[in-house]
């Protein structure tokens, strides 16, 4: 039956696969993120002197698996809770905002090349292959502050209102940050298609852009820990001063879409880190396009491991570094990173025009 | 009180030795709780704490080294009992006796509550027949109401055999040498 698929006008054979990537994409992503909740907790555990959660496994069994029946257990509980709506809360922003957190840390995976092909070089392993990629990436990330600020809003409550004054704030300011660090990039590779990116690294390790822009990928990654307000910089969450931030009036399933939309958005960044800067699906002595099926599941796992690995380095760092104070967090975007990036495109600019002439 | 702020260098502004130190402190952490197994929690179903000597645990009835209840039914620990959990009820005047000699009596039941047990040792204290104990319990668990009441089967069973003092044991010997003759050692 699948070979019939071949004779397909390419229109349709374009929306086959398109939806059959999407589905896998998404499938997978909502499995890594319910294992970044896990592994979340483990590393933190860890590091702590602690064991974690060590014991959901098969129920009714003694088999425990690691731990990582989990995963469907916290789940579980996120739907079986009590979806409580407070009075006086703008119903319907309320309603709006869990959605508008969690849709553009999906919609930011379209672009990302995840592997080369898998042996049909037609059909290459991207969503969306945008000559904009990357500015189709910022304009969405940009959205994922509207459901935090709506968020704050529509709970009509102080605390909430203040995370989300907080979020704007600094998500506002570490865009620009975020996007003039990857200008160089783009200025060395000379287009902003995300697979021309990884084309260009695709030499193997010496290749990698990390080695060629340091300081571009230092910004980045500490912007990017800002945008997915993570720890040292969860100002729109800070539990310990806002209860819980924006997301303090919600419960059940909506508060689990903000806690989705947290690690979606991390895995979103880190794959974004892994293509700009990492060689994207390459493995480190250097590829071109797979030509054979397991060629290109190869290069599939060589993504997702070094997206594990940024992503250990992100719960790594949660547990390791104190908040910064908002002050502090301001100053440092606005009069460090953006002064340096600025700088770091300058000086890229005339290297390249010195030397690629 | 002033405290006096050290002005840090530049490369101490600039958060990097922080951060390594940072890497370093965590690194380390994590190796002795992955690697050596060095973790502070403690496995609680499977693992238990070891009670210190003098824990006041759940209080128990225990029986003598015969097996014999120890309990005579005099009800003090009842009527010292502050939170009243204990409830004895005695044989009465044509009730059973004891189940060992020079005993008068034994509770017929006795029940303590152990909901409203507060584990003070006030019935220990009181017993004159040490016949119950505060033993090393402390995680009782049930799944109604009835099910913490714990009768006087139960308790005597959870509280095993003293092998303390037999107040009446010596008091027996001591009557029955007097029925031997001549009388030894006078």
């Amino acid at each position: 039956m699948f070979e019939s698929i071949q004779y397909w006008d390419p229109a349709a054979q374009f929306v086959l696969f398109s939806a059959l990537k999407i589905l896998v994409v998404f499938g997978v992503t909502m499995g890594f993120v319910s294992l970044a909740v896990v592994a979340e907790r483990r590393v933190s555990a860890w590091i702590q002197d602690r064991v974690g959660p060590n014991r959901v496994g098969i129920p009714f069994t003694n088999i425990r698996f690691l731990g990582l029946g989990q995963m469907l257990a916290d789940g579980l509980k996120f739907l079986l809770k009590e979806d409580f709506t407070p009075n006086y809360v703008r119903t319907v922003y309320f309603w709006l905002a869990p959605a508008i957190t969690m849709i553009p840390a999906f919609l930011t995976l379209a672009v990302i090349p995840f592997g080369s092909t898998l042996g049909n070089s037609s059909n290459r392993m991207v969503i969306a292959d945008l000559n904009v990629g990357i500015l189709y990436t910022f304009g969405i990330v940009s959205l994922g502050v509207y459901g935090i600020v709506l968020a704050g809003y529509a709970a009509n409550s102080k605390y909430p209102f203040l995370g989300g004054i907080r979020s704007s704030a600094q998500m506002i300011s570490y865009e620009i940050a975020m996007g003039l660090s990857v200008i160089p990039i783009f200025l060395l590779v000379g287009s902003l298609n995300l697979g021309d990116v990884v084309g260009y690294q695709s030499g193997g390790l010496h290749t990698w852009l990390v080695w060629k822009q340091p300081l571009a990928f230092f910004i980045f990654l500490i912007a990017a820990f800002a945008e997915t307000n993570r720890l040292p910089f969860d100002m729109p969450e800070s539990e310990t001063e806002l209860v819980g931030g924006y997301h303090t009036e919600y419960s059940s399933m909506k508060f689990a879409l903000f806690f989705l939309g947290e690690y979606a958005n991390m895995i979103a960044s880190c794959s974004m880190m892994v293509t700009l800067f990492f060689g994207g699906w390459t493995p480190p002595w250097g590829a071109s396009a797979a030509t054979t099926l397991w060629a290109g599941l190869g290069h599939v796992a060589w993504f997702l491991a070094k997206m594990i690995a940024m992503m250990l380095l992100f719960i790594w760092v949660r547990w390791m570094l104190p908040r910064f104070r908002y002050d502090q967090l301001m100053d440092l975007g606005w009069r460090r990173f953006i002064p340096m990036a600025l700088f770091n495109i300058l000086v890229t600019a005339f290297v390249v025009a010195l030397w690629q002439r | 009180m002033v405290v006096d702020r050290k002005s840090l260098t530049w490369w101490e502004r600039s958060y990097l030795p922080a951060i390594a130190g940072g890497f370093r402190v965590t690194w380390r952490h994590f190796a002795n709780t992955v690697f050596r197994r060095k973790s502070v929690t403690m496995q609680y179903p499977e693992e238990k704490w070891v009670m210190p000597e003098g824990y006041r645990g759940a209080p128990y009835l225990v029986s003598d080294v015969e097996g014999h209840t120890k309990c005579v039914s005099c009800q003090l620990c009842e009527f010292i009992c502050p939170p009243k959990a204990i409830l004895i009820t005695p044989p009465g005047p044509e009730g059973m006796a004891a189940d060992r000699p020079n005993a008068e009596k034994m509770p017929r039941e006795f029940e303590i509550n152990m909901l409203r047990c507060i584990f003070c040792g006030l019935c220990q204290e009181v017993c004159p027949e040490e016949a119950i104990f505060l033993q090393k319990d402390y995680s009782l668990t049930g799944l109604t109401r009835g099910e913490m009441i714990y009768n006087k089967e139960k308790l005597l069973k959870l509280g095993g055999v003293d092998t303390g003092v037999q107040k009446w044991k010596q008091k027996l010997d001591e009557a029955r040498e007097q029925e031997v003759f001549p009388v030894l050692g006078a």
